[in-house]
């Protein structure tokens, strides 16, 4: 691709089953791959991830901006990002009460599990709870 | 003759059932948009989640995975979507007949049933079915997490090699006065259209394309549930909005019809009095 056609924006839209998140023109993504986090700038290779539980931040006119999603996958093409999460919030509308609730709830399942079985499902309860916890102080920072 | 205090009161009470109905149907219009727009907002997901396993399945081998191998044993799971509550005309009755019929084309199979919704599990409990689960008061928060659970417990189910094929048997939302009963298999998962032309790129895939393919099944099952739900909770909203609609007019039809009657009974009253006063004014 010659410099000329480089695209200087990305379209971002980040789809859950329940329905659009977001959709905007965006500078950069960063995104939680599966195997880790990957940055995008406009112009990346075409590239299929699927997605682990964490942050998604996208910088617009110098502010960043965080939403927090988890599992499904992740497709970008060189002037889009199209984000196919499971579940995810933008950190905005994050109610942090609700989150420090669910934390507390998650933690005592934890405790509660004694086998493999339920652990899987117990941990990952947790990790949601602790990564909305954590994007909740981006609001401040 | 009856008492015009009596008629009255009847109307009251057919006026009451009216406003009651009325107020039904309202609170079913606004569920019914709240449905329709979640129906919607899946759209997207689900079409991009096809458009990118269908690409996948060119690239992966999906012969070799277990939710796409087709078993040659006779035991069927029947998943049976009906409403939780009731008032909604023939919508779980449109269900259960189905199922029943279906049950009945497989008779000779060995068949087990998942009940999702209070009125499917009150109708198949009291028979002779072998109840593999239930799932009840789903609808009235319609959430993700649920469709994700039932399609965790299926393909668990399924994996394990207890059950050879999964069925969805749900109302499909044709339009808002019009339910489909729809008998959709679900698992093993028919066939996908190994296309690598629905996507122009070769993408780079981040882990290798069987590892994306092999975790995005598990969730194409997920979106199968879910799709199947809102189109439920969608056509359930449909049925009962129409039935209460049906309720209301004939309620008012019926206060119409009391009404007149109530004014000819009122009538023969007063005209049965003149005659008394004036038979009795001639006796004399």
């Amino acid at each position: 691709m010659s410099e000329a056609k480089l695209p200087r924006k990305l379209l971002l839209e980040v789809v859950t089953p329940e329905g659009l998140l977001m959709r905007d023109e965006v500078d950069d993504v960063v995104v939680p791959g599966a195997l880790g986090y990957f940055g995008v700038l406009p112009g990346h290779a075409p590239f299929l991830s699927a997605l682990g539980m964490g942050e998604i931040s996208y910088g617009k006119q110098g502010a960043r901006r965080y939403l927090t999603c988890c599992a499904g996958f992740c497709e970008v093409l060189p002037d889009r990002v199209n984000i196919l999460a499971e579940a995810g919030e933008r950190v905005e509308d994050i109610d942090a009460a609700h989150v420090e609730e669910a934390r507390a709830r998650a933690v005592e399942r934890l405790k509660a599990v004694r086998d493999e079985e339920g652990y899987e499902e117990a941990s990952q309860a947790y990790r949601a709870a602790v990564t909305g916890k954590a994007a909740t102080r981006r609001r401040r920072g | 003759m009856p008492a015009l205090i009596d008629i009255r009161r009847r109307i009251r009470s057919v006026r009451n059932t009216e406003q009651i109905t009325k107020a039904m149907k309202m609170v079913s219009a606004a569920k019914l948009r709240r449905a329709q727009e979640s129906m919607f907002a899946a759209r997207p997901y689900a079409r991009k989640m096809m458009e990118v396993l269908n690409s996948l399945a060119a690239r992966a081998d999906p012969a070799g995975h277990p939710l796409l191998a087709e078993r040659a044993g006779d035991r069927l799971l029947i998943v049976i979507i009906t409403a939780d509550k009731g008032l909604c005309g023939g919508f779980n009755a449109a269900i259960v007949r189905a199922a029943t019929e279906f049950l009945g084309e497989q008779r000779e199979r060995d068949i087990a049933l998942t009940l999702v919704g209070r009125k499917g599990r009150e109708h198949f409990r009291r028979r002779d079915h072998e109840i593999r689960s239930e799932h009840v008061g789903l609808f009235q928060k319609l959430q993700y997490a649920s469709a994700r659970r039932i399609a965790a417990e299926l393909i668990e189910i399924y994996t394990r090699g207890e059950i050879d094929q999964v069925f969805l048997v749900f109302n499909e939302f044709k339009t808002v006065i019009q339910q489909r009963v729809v008998v959709e298999r679900l698992l093993p998962i028919e066939k996908l259209t190994p296309t690598g032309v629905t996507s122009p790129f070769d993408y780079v895939y981040e882990p290798e394309p069987g590892a994306i393919f092999d975790r995005l099944l598990p969730k194409y099952v997920e979106i199968q549930v879910w799709h199947a739900l809102l189109e439920s909770a969608a056509a359930e909203h449909g049925a009962r909005m129409s039935a209460m609609d049906a309720a209301t007019n004939n309620a008012g039809e019926m206060i119409d019809r009391l009404t007149l009657y109530m004014n000819k009974v009122r009538q023969a009253a007063i005209t049965k009095e003149i005659i008394e006063v004036v038979s009795g004014a001639g006796g004399d």
